[in-house]
């Protein structure tokens, strides 16, 4: 057999194992997860004696009925998709990774810190390194969980959960220290902020008079990367298989501790990057909830989004318009964003609630599959 | 420094570490429920959070404390059906959908207390009450009998909890769960209800260390409440080595370091409060990284189970 033709069979192959219908459905489960979540925030709403059409209806005229909220969604859904792709990462190895608030901070301590340190150096020079820095230090903050994991079987849940708690109070000892604003001691104010970032460390804005900068793009750039990491290159391989099966990973002789806190390593240095869009994009400054619960909301947009990079795309800009919605809502109708916070949790318990629903599915059609070739065989 | 080794304040640190000790061991134990069973629930500080408010707010409202303890301990259950329905009946991912909950927990309780409550106030909740004889004892009595009723409930829910799991047949169909689920069943146990029912009496104790939080301890609700202390609870748990008797010594062991870091500040230590809020955190990891090579958990912990497919 001459290889062109194998080849050929094996790319027919593979554009016939995309299942349309399949793909339909497994879209179609976190929409409905969605739907779920809003009819039960309907329901609180009723029993708070809020109107819940107008509360949606103020959500959805929050980000399409003017310019600056559609930008702002964008704005927002940058940290997000940063942080779901390092969630993704560690999911698929088997990782969950709650830690991505306390890498956040971590990445935005190590911008502000590296950006004031070489406040001199121009633009081209600052800005990547001080990405590199903040991608360094959320991946330092992830790497003690994953070396905790890998050498002691520490429960990477609870060590992660532990390391935003200090993360935050590191943070907010330092913001109140050694990287306190002097302009605001010299006023007497003691804004628990720190230093304005020289200019030279701003992330370039694509749209004059809006937050939208050129870590959006970064953000969508890493995404196909991450892809490409995970389905091309052979680290990117392993760490799915060890996600799918540690044992037969062990077997194949790969070590599965190592490819584990290498995948948290990752998702803390993407969570750092995160903070450090947030420093360098968005408020040019370090400052006290600098994280806004991305750390947990872009848990929920990765599993929103199918744990894959690109469905990640599509799902942080969902998740980035209902928090910028939210925010809105709590202006225009009075009901507090923290409606949000509750949905995105009731999001997460629906999504990974009808993983279960789609397995049984993908069981059911592989034996109608079976059925129906072998009624093909005896025809 | 010296005035840290003082009587007064040595006798006020192990007060307070007795009190504090509350919570953690209303969460802990239920949470040895839910994992004994094989069901790894990490809503619990969700649930503590709801269980807080809806104490606080009914004790508020009806000035009756009892019905707010009451109104914790519904929310908890029907919070417990939502996460055994997630995690047993659709044997969803268990970390996952207990951090699910958690955020659920977390955003229902701020919504309802910024819609009903608005700002913080106080509650006349639980008072101390001195026990007859055993409270008259100098300084024993003064640290351990002159609390308030959900401290010694607390207290007496370790040998309760431990005759229940050891000595009921009850208990030991939940740990058989949560050794070998297929054994159980093949036995005539019915694994799903064991867990539901494991699952459910560990959200309403966590519901009730929300309680005692908000009505006993601080009296107060506001916004994420608990801090994380859900979580620790779930860590004491893997500490205690899934033993109702380890969970208090881990329980005593945070709340005393707690007290300790609270007595600091308020003696003016010169230590940055940032510092000493760490502490109980890095105990806890500190705490993990000790023990989890020597205890053995559950078999079947963190295992959804299906008939025929192990």
């Amino acid at each position: 057999m001459p290889p062109e033709s194998s080849v050929d069979a094996t790319k027919q192959k593979r554009r016939a194992s995309i299942d349309w219908s399949d793909v339909g459905f497994r879209a179609a489960l976190p929409v409905l997860a969605m739907l779920a979540a809003l009819l039960i925030g309907a329901v609180v709403l009723l029993l708070l004696k809020v109107n819940p059409f107008e509360a949606y209806a103020a959500i959805f005229n929050g980000v399409f009925g003017s310019m600056t909220g559609f930008t702002q969604s964008l704005v927002k859904a940058t940290p997000l998709l940063l942080v779901g792709l390092g969630i993704c990462i560690a999911f698929r190895a088997s990782v969950i990774n709650i830690g991505a608030e306390g890498q956040i901070v971590l990445g935005a301590l190590g911008a502000t810190a590296w950006a004031l340190g070489f406040k001199t150096w121009p633009a081209w020079l600052l800005v990547p390194t001080t990405l590199l820095a903040s991608f360094v230090s959320g991946a330092f903050w992830g790497f003690i969980p994953g070396v905790l994991k890998a050498r002691f079987r520490v429960n990477e849940i609870l060590s992660t959960v532990m390391m935003n708690a200090i993360a935050l109070q590191l943070m907010n000892m330092l913001v109140r220290g050694p990287l306190i604003d002097q302009a605001g001691v010299a006023a007497g104010t003691y804004l628990a902020q720190s230093e304005r970032l020289p200019q030279a460390a701003w992330l370039q804005r694509l749209i004059p008079q809006t937050l939208l900068t050129s870590g959006a793009i970064l953000a969508v750039v890493l995404a196909f990367v991450v892809y490409l990491f995970l389905w091309r290159t052979t680290i990117g391989f392993r760490i799915r298989a060890v996600g799918l099966n540690p044992d037969a990973s062990r077997y194949a002789g790969v070590n599965v501790a190592l490819y584990q806190a290498l995948s948290l390593t990752l998702a803390g240095g993407f969570a750092g990057l995160a903070g450090a869009v947030e420093v360098m994009g968005v408020h040019h400054r370090l400052l006290e909830g600098i994280t806004s619960g991305y750390g947990f909301s872009g848990i929920v947009a990765a599993l929103f989004g199918g744990l894959h990079p690109l469905g990640l795309i599509p799902a942080a800009w969902l998740f980035g318009s209902l928090l910028v919605g939210a925010d809105k809502m709590q202006r225009a109708v009075q009901v507090p964003s923290a409606l949000i916070d509750m949905l995105l949790g009731l999001v997460v318990l629906f999504v990974v609630g009808s993983a279960f629903i789609s397995k049984r599915w993908a069981v059911r059609r592989s034996i109608a599959n079976a059925k129906a070739a072998s009624e093909e065989v005896k025809a | 420094m010296m005035q840290i080794f003082t009587q007064t304040v040595m006798m006020g640190i192990l007060i307070s570490a007795i009190r504090l000790a509350t919570p953690y061991l209303f969460a802990a134990i239920g949470e040895a429920f839910a994992q004994s069973s094989g069901v790894v629930n990490l809503g619990v500080d969700g649930i503590m959070l709801v269980g807080a408010f809806i104490a606080f707010y009914i004790t508020l409202i009806t000035g009756n404390v009892w019905l707010g303890v009451l109104g914790a301990a519904v929310s908890g259950l029907l919070m417990g059906l939502l996460m055994s329905f997630i995690s047993v009946t659709l044997k969803a991912e268990q970390g996952i959908s207990g951090i699910g909950l958690y955020m659920f927990g977390l955003g229902l309780s701020s919504l309802l207390f910024k819609v009903l409550v608005g700002t913080v106030q106080t509650v006349e909740g639980f008072q101390p009450i001195k026990l007859p004889i055993l409270g008259d004892i100098p300084i024993i009595g003064e640290i351990f009998f002159q609390h308030s009723l959900p401290v010694y409930a607390a207290f007496l829910l370790v040998p309760l909890a431990w005759w229940f799991l050891d000595k009921t047949t009850w208990g030991l169909k939940i740990k058989a769960v949560g050794q070998n689920p297929a054994a159980a069943d093949s036995l005539g146990v019915n694994v799903d209800q064991v867990r539901y029912f494991s699952v459910c009496v560990g959200a309403v104790l966590a519901g009730l260390a929300g309680a005692s939080l908000s009505t006993a301890l601080v009296n107060l609700f506001q916004e994420n409440l608990t801090a994380g202390l859900g979580f620790i609870a779930v860590a004491l748990v893997y500490f205690g080595g899934w033993r109702p008797l380890g969970i208090l010594t881990g329980a005593l062991l945070f709340s005393t370091v707690n007290a300790f870091q609270l007595w600091m500040q308020v003696l003016g230590v010169n230590i940055p409060s940032d510092v000493a809020i760490m502490l109980p955190y890095l105990l806890t990891i500190a705490a993990l990284v000790a023990v989890t090579n020597r205890v053995r958990a559950p078999a079947a912990l963190n295992k959804p189970f299906e008939r025929g497919e192990n």
